[in-house]
């Protein structure tokens, strides 16, 4: 009963919340929006007993990549509307439907679900925190390590495009000048 | 009774909400924002095959998603970043270079 009564109520706010993103004119309601659509979609993760994955999705999502945008929207005159010329929206949502439908349809069929086997099946004597790390540090040491050294690239990817003519002010100084200089 | 396929209903909805973003907005920080949705609505999927089958790969895959989000979203933003400094706008026709 309690787990009906949190799927459809989370269900519910993550859709609301979500279409005000997508919808939202303003650039700061839309972020806003995103993280406390966030937040709740870490509710289904704890629903399906996957805790150490609702933890990194509040950790990851909701403090890190929302800090992120929410310093590149201070670079940038998020107030300035920016002018959207949709095309015929009939097409759009007719296309956008269509899709999701084939998707239900697909989601829909009975797979090959009868013949799945667990690879690794949860056990009840230890905890899911324990048993992903017993997993991800035997099975998917490699793909880890590969994780790892492609956040360390983003990182310094990130840092180095960001941080370029950092010293020049983009809101005082028209933008000629700035390539002028950067072109010395 | 919740069963997986309500939990994958709720990602195929979810997925075409960022579908929608993605198509009809001309601002590329909502694009961003739409993708995030998308990658989000991947990871309910994830989870609950996982739950429903008893199985932690789901979940592994979730945890890599997020990896690969987390880094998109850095380098995304410092080029995102570089093109306002050079163009002073995020609209996406900006990018329409060679357009003839």
């Amino acid at each position: 009963m309690f787990e009906v009564v949190a799927f459809y109520l989370f269900a519910a706010l993550t859709i609301v919340m979500f279409v005000i993103t997508v919808m939202s004119k303003n650039a700061l309601y839309a972020m806003s929006s995103l993280a406390a659509g966030m937040i709740f979609i870490s509710a289904f993760f704890f629903l399906l007993d996957a805790d150490f994955l609702g933890v990194v999705q509040i950790i990851v999502y909701s403090g890190a990549v929302m800090a992120l945008y929410a310093f590149a929207m201070m670079f940038m005159d998020t107030t300035k509307e920016v002018k959207e010329n949709n095309p015929p929206k009939r097409i759009v949502f007719f296309l956008s439907g269509m899709i999701a439908l084939l998707l239900v349809l697909i989601l829909l069929t009975p797979i090959i679900s009868d013949k799945v086997k667990a690879l690794y099946p949860m056990s009840d004597e230890i905890g899911n925190t324990e048993a992903v790390g017993i997993v991800l540090f035997t099975k998917y040491l490699v793909p880890f390590e590969v994780a790892a050294i492609m956040l360390l690239v983003a990182m310094i990817a990130g840092i180095i495009l960001a941080s370029k003519r950092m010293d020049e002010s983009i809101t005082l100084k028209i933008d000629q000048e700035i390539e002028q200089k950067g072109a010395e | 009774m919740i069963t997986l396929t309500h939990y994958l209903v709720l990602s195929a909805i979810l997925f075409s909400i960022a579908l929608v973003g993605v198509l009809r907005r001309k601002n590329l920080l909502m694009l961003f924002f739409a993708t995030e949705i998308a990658l989000n609505a991947i990871n309910i999927a994830f989870a609950a095959i996982s739950k429903y089958y008893g199985d932690l790969t789901g979940q592994m895959f979730a945890f890599f998603v997020i990896a690969i989000a987390a880094s998109e979203v850095a380098v995304g933003l410092g080029l995102l970043i570089i093109w306002y400094k050079r163009r002073g706008t995020i609209d996406l026709d900006s990018l329409q270079t060679m357009h003839g």
